[in-house]
């Protein structure tokens, strides 16, 4: 019915299906049974209203009921016999869908969401989160159409449409032929409509997409749309968004709405049109090719015959019905597979972060416990496994980077940061100074040159160690809904409450969180909207304290904490950076002056490096910075 | 709630009640239908009648016609009505937001108002539908059916007396029972919804402390869960089709009992054969009807939820409102706060300001220091009444901020926001809120003294060039330069930069100084600033904190006086606080 539109991704709807095999390889198959025999069973009866009629027939004249009921009993009975067992198959299958259908879609989430988890972060860098988002709402919302309504309802009307094909073929082939020429015609009808109204619920979708981005646009920019009286204009401009989206909604429910009344009538016609053939052949008593032989037509056939053309037209307009489902499913199912199907982060890393304990001699031993000291375990071609402990060494040798083929972010930087070392980066936005931090945790990978983690090529560590001995702090905060404690506990999952208080002091973090209603346990919500972004961002700063890493990334950590604050926290992060490696990006050369090495970043490269001190006195661009002659941007 | 929805109809009642008249039509043909045919199957069995069975086939046919224009035309009309019911839905939730005050905006999240416009509409949009398309219909189509089954049936329609009220029974205690559990479990798969939200913003952090084995677990375990409980609600409603496969069933075997009885014994003269099968049809109308009610039940009170959110947003009455005999004139870009005290809710323990007395005069620059949460932007915000005070008055011009034209006071108060934003669209169109009817040069002209013209000038399309949405393809001091040159725009009397230039350098920052000094000197000039730079040069400075004013004057009077002012200036003099 729909294979040929091109909307439709009928590769999607198989492995739709596929997968609800995979997922139920024995219940799936059941309920299809189980709706078989309940369809089946559904179209028998017209068989037994068929005899009993004859036996009426048979009676009425003489009126003798005790010898009717004596026939008609036992076929009754048996049709009860045939409908407990139709009401117990119906019964198990509609809950075997409620099963197969929340089972299914909550199996299909986790698949997705595994899969979105080992994307790398170049997935979430290209894509919008709304997009994103909208796989896990209205995609799954029209593959759950699918699987609950439209599987059952298919299966269900194709059994009776089959079954009554045959019954009506062992009537009469002639009249048969006739009710498949008005099928041909509905089906006909419902591709035309049916497909009209799958596209303008696709447009619809679309249009919906738009108004939403306009909406969220404008209730973001509430405050300045108020600032500048520009609600008029606001409202002129919605409501163009809102008449298309109305279109295209109309157009699509429309279609929708007739097709419905159209087959429904086309099958009032079609049986008028029977009765009348019937009739007429009746009357002039065609021969009538049937399996029961070939004889002249007669009303016991015709009648019944009549029931079964409504039976079957009933279904096909069920079948019909199920069209712009079935479409929305293959189109959700085809944007859901192609995330699956996206390449995961790859990760060829063999060597290991392990707990290690150093005797004095400086030998490393893998022990389990947590020792507050770890080793690089680092397993050779030749069977042998060495340890080297871990230090926060980290050095960029000649790297080149760039997001896309055309446009080169990185030029030949070379990074040398021992172990304790504070290495900050200054460079106007868009200079490169974040990219170098994606690529030493491995958001990225680099084109050319090296990285080295204590020594080792970070190619070779495994992801998710390597991340492990990398704490971040990002400009962006992140947090979780869940309690303050919970978030910072989030850095390491095993830490103590105590241990999870003591990493906030350390932030400074400990000051505010204390006044909070709940403290410690006060819930955050909504990314922790009810905090100041300041306050976020000291939590953020605990919750990589509390993971105790021995390289530290801070990227404009501290920006939106005023001159003030900032010195607080600074007092804090000194103690927190002690000892570790820290990378040190940040606008306010204040934040990064007291760094080791200052290297100055301009459209990738790096221009300038050195102390404070030494930029100063070389009277550079860093200089210019610093008495503000230049501006970073 | 329904009246206060139901005012969002309008213009589309017309088109709602034809889809009401055309539905009753459809039902009433569509009950005839069988009758006809029970007619026509009877005659056929008492032998063929040819013209007979032209004759009511023509009539049939007619029928059919006329039952596909009423169900067809309803169809249309109904997609009408329902599409402009929530069109007009959303504009009036879109329009209340419009009116909303600063105080309306903080009670909602942006994320909370968008999916009241699309889920919540929409969700009101298909009952909206279904109430005139089916609503009607099947309570229609049960009574047609229970009455033409009792003409032509007789006694035998007393099987319905039996069937419905079990039926009935059945469905609503399904319902009742049904309902809460998806209640609650909606309520578990938004929360679902939004951590994944969390989660995709998050990748970062989670890829960072490489937790990704960890939120995939996590997320099992809640969507588990809510499996777990969707299943059970569904199973509750999946006992309907049993239920009702019961009832026609019954419904079947009762009347083909009792019926052939009947006829054979003659005991109700008035039924024969195809009155039997008729009595069939009607019974299985009257028993889809009551199931398709028992759907719309459900279907209702499911979105019974979204109804309630959208009138949440539609009641909520705008904070402050257009005095009734408005002054649209504004004298002079003077500001006097009068023993002013602010709290942002009414219930709030903490007042955000306490007892501020500030007099501003014409055409001053001032420059306002704190540190975060001193109400700094808090006080400012009183100028253009975008939040009203809880104590005190401020006053523009010599006159009560309550008593003008809200729009002649903002247009006057030009103000650029601490979380500012562009809107996708070029420059020029940005630019141009400040003032529609603004030329090229006057553009040109407002960006020259924001220190913008430079750079605009250098992107390949100048002044038409696209902003992206947030404005995240323009830099943070450029994003800056521009609001402000948009805000210059309105030649307003009064300019209030809340942390404006904090991602400009000093040098232009000094420039954007110079040039208000220079061009508009009559413009009250209002600069919160993190740098001491950027104000130390005002006619007054004040310091707040903790929502008080601890110290006014020159920056020479507070450096000798003022202890905070002191302790920034030394940070920021030895910090080398050149950026920010």
């Amino acid at each position: 019915m729909n294979e040929k539109k091109p909307a439709f991704d009928a590769k999607a709807l198989k492995r739709i299906i596929k997968l609800l095999f995979e997922f139920y390889p024995v219940m799936f198959p059941a309920t299809i049974v189980c709706i078989i025999f309940s369809a089946v069973t559904a179209s028998i009866p017209a068989l037994f209203i068929q005899k009993v009629i004859a036996v009426i027939e048979k009676w009425v004249e003489t009126r003798d009921w005790i010898a009717a009921k004596a026939e008609i009993v036992p076929m009754l009975l048996i049709l009860c016999v045939l409908y407990v067992l139709s009401i117990l198959s119906v019964f198990i299958y509609t809950r075997l869908m409620a099963v197969i259908t929340q089972g299914y879609l909550s199996k299909l989430r986790c698949k997705m969401f595994d899969s979105m988890q080992n994307l790398p972060i170049k997935y979430f860098d290209t894509n919008k989160h709304g997009d994103i988002m909208s796989h896990y709402t209205n995609d799954i919302d029209a593959i759950r159409e699918l699987i609950s309504q439209s599987i059952p309802a298919l299966i269900n009307s194709l059994t009776i449409v089959l079954a009554v094909l045959a019954i009506m073929l062992y009537f009469s082939v002639w009249l048969t032929v006739i009710v498949l020429v008005g099928v041909f015609f509905m089906l006909l009808v419902s591709k035309k409509v049916g497909g009209g109204s799958a596209k303008y619920f696709v447009k619809n979708q679309i249009s919906m997409g738009k108004a939403e981005g306009f909406v969220q646009e404008m209730m973001n920019g509430q405050k300045v749309i108020k600032v500048f009286c520009h609600e008029k204009e606001c409202m002129d401009e919605f409501d163009n968004v809102n008449e298309a989206l109305c279109n295209d909604c109309r157009k699509a429910h429309a279609y929708a709405n007739v097709l419905g009344p159209i087959i429904q009538n086309i099958g009032n016609v079609l049986y008028v049109i029977m009765a009348m053939i019937g009739g007429l052949f009746i009357i002039l008593k065609v021969k009538n090719l049937s399996f029961m032989g070939y004889a002249t037509l007669e009303i016991s056939v015709l009648v019944p015959f009549l029931n079964m053309v409504k039976q079957f037209t009933g279904n096909v307009n069920q079948l019909s019905q199920q069209i712009n489902l079935i479409v929305m499913a293959a189109a959700g199912g085809s944007r859901i597979f192609s995330l699956m199907d996206e390449e995961p982060e790859s990760d060829d890393g063999y060597v290991t972060l392990v707990n290690a304990e150093i005797d004095e001699n400086g030998n490393v031993k893998e022990t389990d416990k947590r020792t507050g000291k770890w080793a690089w375990k680092h397993p050779h071609g030749d069977g042998t496994t060495t340890y080297t402990p871990l230090r926060g060494d980290v050095r960029m040798v000649n790297v080149d980077f760039s997001y896309k083929a055309d446009k080169q972010i990185l030029y030949d930087v070379s990074v040398y940061a021992e172990p304790g070392q504070k290495v900050a980066f200054v460079g106007a936005t868009g200079a490169g100074k974040t990219t170098i931090t994606n690529l030493i945790n491995r958001f990225y990978d680099i084109e050319d040159g090296k990285i080295r983690y204590d020594g080792i090529n970070i190619n070779k560590i495994r992801k998710s160690d390597l991340r492990r001995s990398l704490g971040i702090v990002l400009q962006d905060t992140n947090l979780f809904t869940g309690t303050v404690i919970d978030n910072i506990r989030y850095g390491r999952l095993d830490a103590t409450d105590i241990e999870c208080m003591k990493a906030a002091e350390l932030a400074g973090a400990d000051d505010f969180i204390t006044r909070l209603p709940n403290g410690y346990n006060t819930e955050l919500t909504n990314n922790g909207s009810n905090l100041s972004q300041g306050q976020r961002q000291l939590i953020a700063i605990a919750r990589a304290a509390v993971a105790d890493p021995p390289v530290m990334i801070l990227d404009e950590a501290t920006s939106s904490i005023d001159t003030r604050t900032e010195a607080i926290v600074q007092r804090g992060m000194d103690k927190l950076m002690e000892g570790r490696t820290v990378f040190v990006i940040a606008h306010r050369l204040s934040t990064v002056m007291n760094s080791d090495i200052i290297m100055v970043l301009d459209h990738g490269r790096i221009i300038e490096k050195g102390s404070h001190q030494k930029l100063i006195e070389e009277k550079g661009t860093y200089y210019q910075l610093y008495t503000g002659a230049f501006e970073l941007e | 709630m329904i009246k206060r929805l139901s005012k969002s109809v309008r213009e589309y009642k017309k088109p709602a009640i034809i889809t009401l008249l055309l539905i009753i039509g459809e039902a009433v043909i569509e009950t005839i239908i069988p009758y006809i045919t029970a007619e026509l199957v009877n005659r056929i069995k008492d032998g063929i009648d040819m013209n007979y069975i032209i004759r009511t086939g023509i009539i049939l046919i007619v029928m059919a016609c006329l039952s596909l224009m009423c169900g067809g035309f309803a169809g249309f009309t109904c997609a009408n009505a329902s599409a402009g019911f929530a069109k007009n839905l959303r504009k009036d939730i879109f329009g209340k937001i419009q009116g909303f005050t600063f105080q309306n905006i903080d009670k909602f999240s942006s994320a909370s108002l968008v999916t009241r416009m699309t889920t919540d509409v929409n969700n009101v949009q298909m009952s909206f539908m279904m109430l005139i398309r089916i609503a009607i219909r099947s309570p229609l189509m049960l009574i047609f059916s229970v009455v033409m089954a009792f003409i032509m049936g007789g006694k035998l329609a007393a099987t319905f007396v039996v069937i419905i009220p079990v039926l009935t029974f059945g469905l609503i205690m399904i319902a009742k029972k049904a309902m809460p559990a998806f209640r609650s479990v909606f309520r578990k798969y938004d929360k679902l919804n939004e951590s994944i939200e969390e989660n995709v913003r998050a990748m970062r952090v989670v890829k960072g402390f490489s937790r990704e084995n960890y939120e995939k677990k996590k997320f099992r375990d809640a969507s588990d869960n809510i499996c777990v409980d969707f299943t059970k609600a569904e199973k509750i409603v999946a006992l309907n089709r049993p239920i009702m496969q019961f009832c026609v069933n019954f419904n079947l075997v009762f009347i083909l009992y009792v019926g052939s009885k009947m006829i054979i014994t003659g005991d109700g003269a008035n039924i024969d054969v195809g009155q039997l099968s008729a009595m069939l049809t009607y019974g299985f109308q009257v028993l889809m009807s009551l199931m398709m009610l028992s759907m719309i039940y459900v279907m209702l009170t499911l979105s019974a939820e979204s109804a309630k959110r959208i009138c949440e947003v539609l009641s909520e009455e705008p904070a402050l409102t257009n005095p009734e005999n408005p002054i649209y004139e504004i004298k002079d870009g003077s500001i006097d706060f009068d023993g002013v005290s602010f709290k942002y809710f009414k219930h709030a323990k903490l007042s955000a300001l306490l007892n501020i007395d500030l007099h501003i005069e014409s055409g001053m620059t001032v420059g306002i220091l704190g540190g975060t949460g001193s109400s700094k932007s808090s006080m400012v915000q009183l100028i253009p009444r975008l939040y009203d005070t809880t104590e005190g008055v401020v006053k523009v011009g010599g006159v009560d901020v309550k008593d003008y034209d809200i729009e002649s006071l903002r247009s006057s108060v030009a103000m650029v926001l601490q979380k500012n934003l562009l809107f996708s669209g070029t420059i020029k169109e940005n630019l141009r809120w400040g003032n529609e009817d603004a030329t090229d040069e006057e553009l040109i002209e407002a960006c020259k003294l924001a220190q913008a013209d430079d750079f605009i000038q250098a992107f390949p399309d100048k002044y038409d060039t696209f902003i992206e949405q947030g404005g995240s393809n323009v830099s943070g001091g450029q994003k800056q330069r521009i609001c402000i040159a948009r805000a210059l725009l309105k030649k307003p009397k009064i300019l209030i930069l809340d942390d404006s230039t904090s991602a400009v350098d000093m040098k232009t920052d000094a420039k954007i100084r110079e040039g208000f000094r220079k061009f508009i000197p009559e413009t009250t000039k209002l600069i919160i600033a993190q740098r001491i730079a950027s104000i130390q040069d005002a006619d007054l400075i004040i310091v707040m904190d903790n929502g008080k004013i601890v110290a006014t004057g020159k920056h020479d009077d507070l450096l000798a006086s003022c202890g905070i002012y002191q302790e920034v200036y030394a940070q920021q003099t030895n910090g080398g606080d050149s950026d920010e």
